[in-house]
């Protein structure tokens, strides 16, 4: 990987370089870090419930709260989220509520999604949030059909599309890139480089340089952005969606970032990765490099009782989604079509008769 | 009434749609300009104008995905894929994603795409332009899979295809396109899903086809009425969800059943067929079922009249099933 110009807002010293700085107020500033606060929280949480039975999977972003925070603070209402697993935090900043999203990890009756999918695959219509994929990048030609949809109706809405280092191989990435350029779509392409899918570093997705410069392939600007650096990431995304929304077409950003804990519960990065790797880049937390910027800016006074604020309000989300009835038997024959016809009817007629 | 051909009730069922729908979108290759590989779509683009007619890139995953994202959005798109053999490149946007999208998101989320594509064989296209993949989508659950055997189902069925609230996978035979001609009912006209056709009538043994393999179905029949047998020639129109009902009562009434497709036998929609036939009428069978299908083989480009099913192979089996 090459060292082309990343864009970076947050400096060592605690200032902001002038020329990214996006210029938010104060209070939403501190929102962001509440948010990433509460991400981590969430992420602790969900992997300590995966170690205790208490759930099958998960995927945590830890490491990562920079880029899924930073991005989906620069989503505005009506625009379209197509998000990857590991990105809740889109849905978080753009008020997926903590209950819900603790709710579809539990999966019980409180899971707006009826307990459908496994954990990390969120969905909320009321804001645009799309249903979360397993396999990598299957949303960005979705992204591109929402995009055309907004287009045509003139509504002046973008649509963000997010995914890893390892998504920018799939076939999946280069239609929906590809589509983009040749429909001048609002798409903003943002692609998180935490260096590894699962295993394989990013050396072998691409021989290319960098990730943004895959961009230019397609008629479309790309940018290379601090991924670990939330004003950056907020400004880039935020310019991006501007422009889409301004009916100048879409964008590529590559976001540089990493991944602290392993790719899922099912995953043991020992293998893969050295300590001395890990231990780089948690000296680069995005959470404590932006509280550190708020302490100097006396935005922030004690994160230590944010962070206890955070676990106890997803401790209680936990708890209430752990107290809520499981999915009814006769809800798995639902919404295969839009009424059920004849063979699921006789199916789950059989099942709930005891006969099937 | 106007007689047309069924590639016109197809293109009639567009511009009809079209008109009276503006969220109707056609999205492909060469549909545009081209007019389609099979002039489906010939004249939209001039009527509805580029962005309701959309030349695509040349990628299935990005025009079926592109129409997924377009269905979850309120649009009512109808993507040509220019095969159904090219379709396979889509597969995963088919199978996990449109057909799984109300389900995963709990009704938040629709992707109703209709998806055509020519299908079958008997135009000497080889492997590439031959196949009959239906049995791939009925296993898939969230999917409706049509098939019309002639101009007014054509249009009928697609009609109610782009009406409707489920993803469609729209199989036109396309050896039917040009070769046969019926009565269509002029401007807005529905077929409705799960409703089958009795093509004719008959006491003694039910013969169940779809697609091109109707007018084959037809010929066998008649040459068994030569032979003093009365075969009843159902076709599903809709392959999933089925008529079961129709086709129950047509094998409670003859006692026998011949399936009849051109996709390979083993796991093809006739083994389904036969399996709920026996099911459901067990003691009314006065014979095994019978299957007249295509072989198990990749279709064959020289061979293809051989691979076939036609009216001689499917007369034996009616024949075997009356001398059980």
């Amino acid at each position: 990987m090459t060292n082309a110009e990343t864009v970076s807002v947050l400096r060592e010293d605690g200032t902001v370089d002038p020329a990214h700085d996006p210029g938010l107020p104060d209070a939403e500033m501190v929102s962001l870090y509440l948010h990433m606060v509460l991400l981590r929280a969430i992420d602790e949480k969900a992997v300590a419930l995966q170690r205790s039975g208490r759930i099958g999977f998960f995927v945590p972003s830890t490491g990562q709260e920079a880029c899924s925070i930073g991005a989906g603070h620069a989503v505005q209402d009506g625009d379209w989220i197509f998000p990857a697993y590991r990105d809740h935090g889109v849905g978080l900043m753009r008020g997926y509520p903590v209950a819900a999203l603790i709710g579809q990890i539990i999966g019980r009756a409180s899971d707006k999604t009826r307990g459908r999918q496994m954990p990390n695959h969120w969905c909320d219509r009321s804001i645009r949030l799309v249903s979360v994929s397993s396999p990598v990048a299957t949303q960005l030609p979705h992204a591109v059909g929402a995009a055309y949809a907004a287009k045509v109706r003139g509504e002046g809405v973008a649509v963000l599309a997010t995914f890893g280092d390892g998504g920018t191989s799939t076939g999946d990435f280069h239609a929906s890139m590809n589509f983009t350029g040749v429909f001048r779509l609002p798409v903003v392409f943002f692609c998180e480089n935490n260096r590894y899918a699962i295993s394989v570093p990013v050396e072998r997705q691409t021989a290319t340089g960098t990730l943004s410069e895959k961009a230019a392939g397609y008629g479309l600007p790309g940018v290379r952005v601090d991924g670990n650096d939330v004003l950056a990431v907020r400004k880039v995304v935020g310019d991006a969606m501007e422009r889409a929304r301004a009916g100048e077409g879409g964008t590529m950003i590559e976001a540089l970032t990493y991944r602290l804990g392993p790719h899922s519960t099912s995953d043991d990065p020992t293998v893969y990765r050295s300590d001395e790797e890990v231990a780089a880049w948690r000296e680069k937390d995005p959470v404590r490099r932006f509280a550190a910027f708020l302490q100097g800016r006396g935005l922030l006074e004690d994160p230590a009782a944010e962070e206890a604020e955070a676990k106890e309000a997803v401790r209680r989300a936990v708890e209430d989604a752990e107290g809520s009835p499981p999915v009814p038997l006769s809800s798995m024959f639902e919404d295969v079509y839009a009424e059920i016809p004849w063979h699921l009817a006789e199916q789950r007629d059989a099942l709930l008769s005891g006969k099937g | 009434m106007a007689e047309m051909t069924l590639i016109k009730g197809i293109h009639d069922a567009l511009a009809t749609e079209m008109a009276r729908d503006p969220s109707v979108y056609v999205l492909g290759e060469d549909i545009g300009r081209g007019g389609g590989v099979f002039r489906a779509t010939e004249g939209l683009l001039g009527k509805f104008g580029p962005e309701r007619v959309i030349d695509t890139p040349l990628n299935e995953v990005g025009i079926v995905g592109m129409a997924i994202g377009m269905a979850m959005s309120g649009l009512r798109p109808v993507a040509e894929i220019e095969f159904s053999d090219f379709m396979y490149t889509a597969f995963d946007q088919i199978v996990s994603e449109m057909s799984k999208m109300r389900y995963r998101s709990a009704g938040q989320f629709t992707a109703a795409v209709v998806l055509r594509a020519p299908s079958g064989g008997g135009i000497r296209g080889g492997h590439y332009h031959s196949q009959s993949p239906e049995a791939y989508y009925i296993h898939t659950a969230g999917l409706v899979v049509a098939m019309p055997s002639t101009p007014a189902d054509a249009k009928g069925l697609l009609s109610s295809a782009i009406r409707g609230e489920d993803p469609v996978i729209f199989l036109e035979p396309k050896s039917l396109y040009r070769t046969v001609k019926g009565e269509v009912p002029e401007g807005e006209h529905l077929v409705p899903f799960g409703v089958g056709r009795i093509v004719r009538p008959g006491a003694d043994v039910t013969l169940v086809a779809w697609g091109a393999m109707v007018p084959v179905a037809e010929k066998a029949a008649a040459d068994a009425a030569a032979d003093g047998v009365d075969v009843e020639v159902i076709d599903p129109r809709t392959l999933w969800p089925l008529d079961i009902a129709m086709i129950e009562a047509s094998v409670k009434k003859t006692g026998r059943a011949v399936i009849l497709h051109e996709a390979p036998r083993t796991c093809g929609f006739g083994a389904e067929v036969s399996a709920l036939v026996q099911e459901r009428c067990f003691l009314h069978l006065k014979a095994p079922v019978a299957r007249v299908t295509g072989f198990d083989t990749p279709f064959p480009y020289a061979l293809e009249k051989s691979y076939l099913p036609d009216p001689g192979r499917t007369l034996r089996a009616i024949r075997a099933s009356m001398d059980f």
